[in-house]
């Protein structure tokens, strides 16, 4: 894999290039928090409560008089760390979940058939009873959303997996007598890489609407850190009189959730066109 | 044939059996202490050890196990500590919000998505497939719980047109609480269209490559009983599969809408449960939702075999 030629013709889309603004312009906000937004995002103020957007408050305040444009720029760095975090650990446990289970044959039916039993529950409500065991902190949150979305990697790394051991330079090495640890991280789990990449970006997105909806729901993180969940969570018997209390924090999920799947998409597109119609 | 229905169904048994195990240590690892709970500080030493028996909680764990399998074969989920009746009840009567909703809701999704998933197909790269990938991508990227609200402002407090929460007074006639389902299902309608628009394109897009289309194309059939007739009733299998899969999944998946409209659905029964530590109605629910689920599942499987005769094993 060519990483500059792939990343010169990923800048030949015009989607894919949006989508990728977009979240660097998001990135950079969140990492430069401070500096982009002075005001601070706990600083209530309740004579300039709900106030509509203005010049001193470029996206409004909310119920408690808060600058909305600081707690959605502040709100940013938790939301996209929860969900980076969570794109990260699933990655990894699903990666050698899938890798083990697709590679070695007895151990596949068993592992997947708790894979198979994970992906009975529905996402949400399996993330809401692992919070509520771990309890309500920012890292069991993540924990809780790992655990969700480990199956679903699993899922997609096995089904690879199967595919390429099969393949003839696999018997190759393998005749070659090289040690089966090598032969799954030198030789296969390379040609992992790209559906791996792929379902980091999807889960990315996942896991930024799933946190948004278990704090809305009052089991994620705790209510006082404003992540894009929490401050539609508290602010939404709000939204008849003061509209964007909910509109801001909900653009904010909306458009980081689909520039990554944009871009997850697009990337896929590139890496494997034969993918494109299946998926 | 029937040693594949075998393997099926023992597959089957093994989930619902790592899904038992899940949900016991799941409810049983929980941090919080659910006597203390429910006695208060002033509990004494005897009033303790006297609930810990009544609940079994005295006993080590995998005796507890062996118990709960027992009574759950039996149809006992055991008792709500805090609604003082049985778990089965309680889910009971939440499960019609809940189913109603579910199939309304894939109904509308399938409405939407079905049509639009042809034509992205049938007009594949062309702008009006972009445009519909790129709705089913948005959809797909919408928070429900936010959409909610959007929806309720314009069309229940700006227009009236439906109540702003609930379902219906108690008693209330069954048209009044199909009403009140409207707009939670357009929500999770419209939402898991994004999916099925997918799903419908690259199945259609699979079928329309295959021998028999371009058959039936050259025999001078219209191209639309090509499309309608030919490819879609074949493309139809997997994506009725998904169908299936999204209602089992709005079983208990639905709680961030049911909480939204203050629907007294399942989901909203596990939310007020785990906020108050209530073991035995998380522990009856989560295991009634994956099971229901397995079981759509498995049935789905059993309908390929009936109605696909290539699916001979």
């Amino acid at each position: 894999m060519q990483l500059p030629r792939i990343v010169r013709q990923l800048m030949h889309r015009r989607i894919v290039m949006l989508s990728a603004v977009v979240l660097i312009v998001i990135t950079v906000l969140a990492l430069g928090a401070p500096w982009f937004a002075s005001a601070d995002p706990n600083d209530t103020a309740v004579l300039d409560r709900l106030k509509a957007p203005s010049s001193a408050h470029l996206l409004g305040t909310d119920e408690l008089g808060r600058d909305m444009y600081a707690r959605i720029v502040h709100g940013a760095r938790y939301s996209l760390a929860i969900a980076a975090l969570t794109a990260l650990g699933s990655m990894l446990a699903g990666t050698v979940l899938g890798l083990v289970a697709g590679f070695f044959r007895r151990l596949d039916a068993p592992l997947m058939r708790i894979v198979d039993a994970m992906m009975a529950f529905p996402d949400i409500l399996l993330a809401i009873a692992l919070v509520a065991i771990l309890g309500p902190t920012l890292l069991n949150v993540v924990l809780a959303l790992v655990l969700v979305y480990t199956p679903r990697v699993a899922r997609v790394v096995r089904a690879s997996t199967l595919v390429v051991r099969e393949l003839l330079f696999v018997e190759a090495v393998r005749a070659l007598g090289v040690r089966t640890s090598r032969i799954l991280w030198r030789h296969i789990l390379p040609n992992l890489l790209s559906p791996i990449m792929v379902q980091a970006s999807f889960i990315f997105a996942y896991a930024i609407l799933a946190e948004a909806g278990l704090s809305f729901l009052g089991v994620g993180v705790p209510p006082e850190i404003p992540t894009w969940g929490t401050m539609v969570a508290g602010s939404q018997q709000y939204a008849d009189k003061a509209f964007w209390v909910v509109l801001f924090p909900g653009l904010a999920i909306i458009f980081t959730a689909l520039s990554l799947q944009l871009l997850g998409d697009g990337v896929r597109d590139l890496l494997d066109p034969k993918l494109k119609k299946t998926l | 044939m029937y040693r594949y229905l075998a393997s099926r169904l023992a597959g089957m048994l093994a989930v619902l059996a790592i899904v038992a195990v899940i949900v016991f240590v799941l409810t049983r690892a929980a941090s919080g202490d659910p006597i203390s709970v429910l006695l208060g500080d002033q509990a004494t030493a005897e009033d303790i050890a006297r609930v810990q028996k009544d609940y079994g909680l005295d006993k080590p764990l995998p005796v507890q196990f062996g118990y709960w399998v027992r009574e759950v074969l039996q149809g006992n989920l055991g008792q709500s500590i805090f609604l003082q009746r049985p778990v089965t009840q309680a889910l009971w009567e939440r499960a019609e919000p809940t189913t109603f909703l579910a199939l309304m809701a894939v109904a509308i999704a399938a409405v939407i998505g079905i049509p639009c998933g042809i034509v992205s197909a049938v007009y594949r790269g062309r702008p009006v497939d972009q445009l519909f990938t790129g709705v089913a991508m948005l959809g797909a990227s919408i928070p429900s719980f936010w959409f909610g609200i959007v929806l309720i402002q314009m069309f229940s407090v700006s227009l009236g047109w439906f109540p702003v929460s609930g379902y219906g007074a108690p008693g209330a006639p069954l048209a009044e609480r199909l009403h009140s389902l409207i707009l939670p299902a357009a929500v999770l309608g419209i939402l898991n269209s994004a999916l099925i628009i997918r799903f419908t394109r690259a199945s259609m897009l699979d079928v329309l490559g295959e021998d028999y289309v371009r058959t039936a194309r050259s025999k001078g059939l219209p191209e639309s009983t090509v499309v309608l007739k030919h490819a879609l009733r074949n493309a139809l299998v997997p994506i009725v599969t998904v169908l299936g899969l999204t209602v089992a999944l709005m079983i208990g998946g639905a709680v961030v809408t049911e909480t939204v409209f203050g629907l007294p659905g399942v989901g909203n029964l596990v939310v007020s449960a785990v906020l108050r530590r209530d073991y035995p109605v998380i522990q009856g629910a989560l295991l009634v939702v994956a099971a229901i689920y397995v079981l759509i599942n498995f049935s789905i499987d059993l309908l390929y075999v009936a109605v696909d005769p290539r699916v001979k094993l």
